[in-house]
């Protein structure tokens, strides 16, 4: 058991592709770490440098208080679960399970057991004189997470071990992994683009994008207090609605076209931004249908036209149009949901995100329906307020 | 818990490593880095080496052997520099000529008619329908026999006395019952020699085609056949194009196999009747092992393989894309 | 409509089916054929009523098998042919699982053009090379002997198997050998316990081609031998039968069955391997 820690991690292809560039992560003994992030985005790249499979280019990544950035994978003590899980085809389970046993030259009756009791925790017992061939997908996933408890390393790596299951078996497995890992109790790594499983597996969360870290912390600092506009549009679902607005003289309102919220006291530091543009971002689930809770105080609503209307059984989510743009001839494209959205926050696209469209969760019982005007509560304790030209978040500590 | 037991050793090795030691680190990754390569060019050398070898000798030799006199049939005459004289021999040889000539005019037949008979057969084997692991091990055995096997085998067939072609012949026409073949003409020998050569060949041109149409999606052939397709214009519009590379590299494999012909003719005609079945390849040992006249032969072998170079070349750049 | 539908689809297939069994019998009829031949005697050889006598042999004999191996002495052939084949298959198959193996993973410096040369090297016309050879040979008296003929063959066998063994290697999940470093397993550990038992079957597939190609050779073996108790097999066959005025057809016949039946049932056990060996990644 130990910690890992990585310090200014970067990785260079030889073309001049930069993948990783000064990552820095402290995962402490025991601790569920997962790296999210859109496609291409490193972290991959990140995992794979700490297994020793990829050179670093430059900085220092640490097993426990030893530097392993030269050592060769199998001397750094750590065990993987592969995307595709990379069972041995030729061996049985048993086999793949103490396959890194036996080139330990342990005991032959040692590894029998060892292997048995891994098998016993992920409920293998049964099938552990199959070949992988003969096993169902999830059963191959349980055995790729077996080969790696059983060695009982300093770290675990787990490269997006999910995402070749079908949605059912992912999520009974995503809290069976949890299980197990908490029972082992190793410091692990967990690389996914899923924010779901970020949010529900990890004790900490690290986002990244283009091969910087965005932010890290526990999940739910993550939904609370986005560090900036890529984070905030990448965490939660339905994304964050993003708009651009102008911060009051006085700092205590913020004008979306010509509707205007105000703001809660106690928002720090505003001042270089009074009068001028900022980013508004507001959760889909802080917005209300105002018409069931009688009349919002003035400042803490926002009214919009009704474009269509999903109902989901346990809400409703009503896609609505701001007069937002009008003022400030921002041009419209889709919300800021996908993936490619939420990159292109990153790099400060800050135009096609800050549309007039936006989303709202509300109750099913709610009567709002298409084409119409509706208005929506806001709970603006919970705005989050961005800087529109470094996409930091602003207002906060 | 404790991961101790999987790497000790190298724990002892290499701990304490702060920051100060960049210089001996980059050295030993480059190390590191060069030890895989190094293990690389280890693993690939007795194959390029003993290729090299094999195929470099004999094209310096030859290359040597082509500017001088080299006659064992006349010891007494030293091997002496003659310059060009080889060549200019050579190219004003018309048996040379002639057989040059004739080899041209097989390979350009074999090359068109094999490849596109190998295409109907790829198309056959790329079915599934009962019956075609039958074809298959069928089309197969031509193939992996030898050379010898299919020129005996054939040479039995059109044998007036042993063989099945006369007697079918016989039956659609009873003064064709008893025809000679190999050796009784120019034509009926070609013919013979024709038949024998594309029946062991054909087969491993249609897997060159089998393999590219494997990696056609089928999705291709649905589409397609949901625009509206027949199978013919679904075969003439998806298949020819998307087979292209195959078919090139097809072509051009067999090609060079005819290029070469010798066992077949060596075997069934031995060149006649007369020299009229005299294939370069043929000549070429005829003038090394019969005449020992290493040093006319050296030059008609450059002159093959400089031809099968230009041929070679069209195949590897018809190959780049994929390696 | 649906009539005259189902009645072409009955024709296409009818002439697909016909078409199967038109290329089935051209392939194997010449087989039964000579099988046929081989078991008439000298005898109804001579008499040249073969043909004549229709499609069914009249007189089972194997007089033909005897003959070749007590009068022919086709068995010095057979072992000589067998002997250098499978020396031939041996090397290849460890110079070419390493040049593969080294070709598909370990990101060496010009592995395309190392790989384009191995297969240039594979059409380098035979002819050309026995010149050289053969005055090579010569000086080191070993002319008339059967076991240079093993690395020269290498020319066979080599190209394709190299080829074949590095699409094979490059098809196999750069995962798991990653999965055995990570397990702790050395790089040759990581070959020798995972890669190397996954890639069997391609080994396999390019042993069998290898032992195929060296059996078929007739070129280097008709220049460089020279008494027939040094030849090959298929060289052997040749100079079958072929004394007086007489082409004992019978003997000539039974020899080819003879070395034609171990490929065949290699052929026939193995065709699913062998065909997806040659296919398999060469146009992906």
């Amino acid at each position: 058991m130990a910690t890992v820690s990585l310090e200014g991690v970067s990785k260079t292809y030889p073309n001049g592709v930069r993948a990783v560039s000064g990552l820095d992560l402290e995962i402490a003994d025991g601790e569920f770490m997962v790296l999210v992030g859109p496609s291409g985005c490193g972290k991959t790249t990140a995992l794979r440098m700490v297994a020793g499979l990829e050179e670093i280019s430059e900085g220092t990544i640490r097993v426990g208080d030893r530097v392993v950035n030269e050592l060769s994978p199998r001397e750094r003590d750590v065990a993987m679960v592969f995307q595709n899980y990379a069972l041995y085809p030729h061996m049985t389970v048993a086999e793949n399970i103490g396959f890194a046993l036996r080139l330990a030259k342990m005991p032959k009756g040692e590894v029998r057991s060892k292997v048995e009791e891994a098998a016993a925790i992920l409920g293998l017992t049964e099938h552990l004189d199959r070949k992988p061939s003969q096993l169902s997908g999830g059963q191959r996933q349980r055995v790729a997470m077996g080969r790696a408890i059983v060695r009982e390393p300093a770290v675990f790596l787990m490269d997006e071990p999910l995402s070749n299951l079908d949605a059912k078996l992912r999520v009974q497995m995503r809290t069976e992994i949890a299980r197990i890992q908490r029972r082992v109790n190793v410091a692990t790594i967990y690389v996914t683009h899923d924010q779901t499983e970020a949010m529900t597996m990890g004790d900490r969360v690290a986002v990244l994008s283009a091969g910087t870290l965005q932010q890290c912390d526990v999940p739910q600092s993550l939904y609370d207090r986005p560090a900036n506009l890529f984070v905030a549009a990448f965490i939660g679902s339905p994304a964050m609605n993003l708009y651009e607005g102008i911060l009051s003289d006085g700092a205590d309102s913020v004008r979306l076209g010509e509707q205007c919220l105000s703001l809660p006291p106690g928002l720090t530091s505003l001042e270089a931004w009074r009068g001028s543009p900022v980013v508004v971002g507001v959760r889909p689930e802080n917005l209300h249908d105002a018409a069931g809770q009688g009349e919002p105080a003035p400042g803490r609503a926002l009214e919009g036209d009704v474009e269509l209307v999903e109902a989901l059984g346990s809400e409703r989510l009503v896609h609505f149009r701001l007069e937002a743009s009008r003022l400030h001839g921002v041009g419209v494209a889709g919300g800021a949901g996908s993936e490619r959205d939420a990159a292109d926050l990153g790099r400060g696209e800050l135009g096609a995100a800050a549309a007039s469209v936006g989303v709202a969760r509300v109750e099913p019982t709610s009567s709002i329906r298409g084409g119409e005007r509706a208005r929506f509560a806001v709970d603006v304790e919970r705005l989050h307020l961005f800087d529109p030209s470094s996409g930091q978040a602003i207002g906060r500590h | 818990m404790s991961g101790q037991a999987i790497a000790p050793a190298a724990a002892s090795e290499a701990a304490p490593t702060g920051g100060g030691g960049g210089t001996a680190r980059r050295a030993r990754r480059s190390s590191r880095r060069a030890a895989d390569r190094r293990l690389g060019y280890a693993l690939v050398a007795p194959a390029v080496i003993l290729l090299l070898a094999i195929t470099g000798f004999p094209l310096v030799y030859n290359l040597w052997n082509s500017f001088h006199y080299v006659n064992l049939s006349y010891a007494n005459v030293p091997q002496h520099f003659v310059g060009l004289s080889n060549y200019t021999r050579m190219f004003t040889s018309s048996s040379w000529l002639a057989s040059l000539e004739r080899t041209l005019a097989f390979t350009a037949v074999s090359a068109v008619f094999d490849t596109a008979v190998a295409l109907g057969l790829a198309l056959m084997l790329h079915r599934r329908f009962p019956g075609r692991g039958l074809l298959r091990a069928a089309i197969l055995i031509p193939w992996a026999v030898p050379t010898v096997v299919s020129a005996m085998l054939w040479q039995t067939m059109f044998d007036p006395r042993a063989g099945f072609v006369d007697y079918f012949l016989g039956i659609v026409h009873p003064s064709w019952g008893s025809l000679t073949w190999a050796g009784a003409s120019v034509l009926r020998s070609w013919v013979v020699v024709f038949i024998a050569d594309a029946w062991k060949n054909v087969p491993f041109v249609a897997i060159i085609l089998l393999a590219g149409l494997q990696v056609i999606p089928t999705e291709v052939y649905e589409a397609a056949k949901i625009d509206g397709a027949t199978a013919w214009q679904s075969f003439r519009r998806m298949t020819l194009p998307l087979l292209k590379p195959a078919i090139m590299v097809a072509l051009v494999f067999r090609t060079l196999q005819a290029f070469f012909v010798f066992d077949v003719i060596y075997i069934m005609t031995g060149g006649g009747p007369g020299t009229s079945t005299e294939t370069l390849s043929f000549l070429n040992y005829q003038t090394f092992i019969t005449n020992t006249d290493f040093g006319y032969g050296g030059a008609m072998s450059i002159v093959l393989i400089v031809m099968a170079l230009v041929i070679a070349g069209v195949y590897v750049r018809v190959l780049r894309p994929e390696l | 409509m649906t009539g005259r539908l189902r009645m072409r689809v009955v024709v296409r297939e009818t002439g697909f089916y016909l078409g199967v069994l038109v290329v089935i019998a051209i392939a194997l009829f010449p087989f039964y054929w000579i099988l046929r031949t081989s078991l008439e005697s000298d005898g109804q050889v001579a008499a040249g009523v073969g043909g004549k006598n229709g499609l069914l042999p009249s007189h089972l004999t194997l007089s033909s098998y005897v003959n070749d191996f007590t009068q022919q002495h086709f068995l010095t052939p057979l072992v000589n042919s067998i002997v250098v084949a499978l020396a031939t298959t041996f090397v290849t198959i460890i110079v070419a699982t390493l040049a593969g193996y080294a070709l598909a993973r370990l990101n060496i410096r010009g592995a395309g053009a190392i790989l384009g040369f191995v297969l240039l090297a594979g059409f380098f016309p035979v002819l050309a090379m026995i010149g050289p050879l053969f005055l090579l040979l010569k000086d080191l008296g070993m002319l008339n002997s059967i076991y240079p003929l093993i690395v020269i063959y290498l020319v066979y066998t080599l190209p394709i198997s190299t080829w074949l063994l590095r699409n094979f290697f490059a098809q196999i999940p750069r995962e798991l050998e990653e999965a055995a470093l990570v397990d702790g397993a050395t790089r040759l550990q990581a070959l020798v316990k995972v890669v190397a038992p996954v890639a069997v079957p391609g080994v396999f597939t390019a042993a069998i081609l290898s032992f195929i190609l060296a059996w078929n050779d007739f070129a280097f073996a008709v220049s460089f031998l020279e008494t027939p108790s040094h030849f090959t097999a298929p060289l052997s066959i040749v100079t079958f039968g072929q004394s007086q005025f007489q082409v004992f057809y019978n003997r000539i016949d039974a020899a080819v069955v003879i070395i034609s039946v171990p490929i065949a049932a290699l052929v026939l056990i193995l065709q699913r391997r062998i065909v997806s060996g040659l296919t398999a990644g060469s146009f992906r």
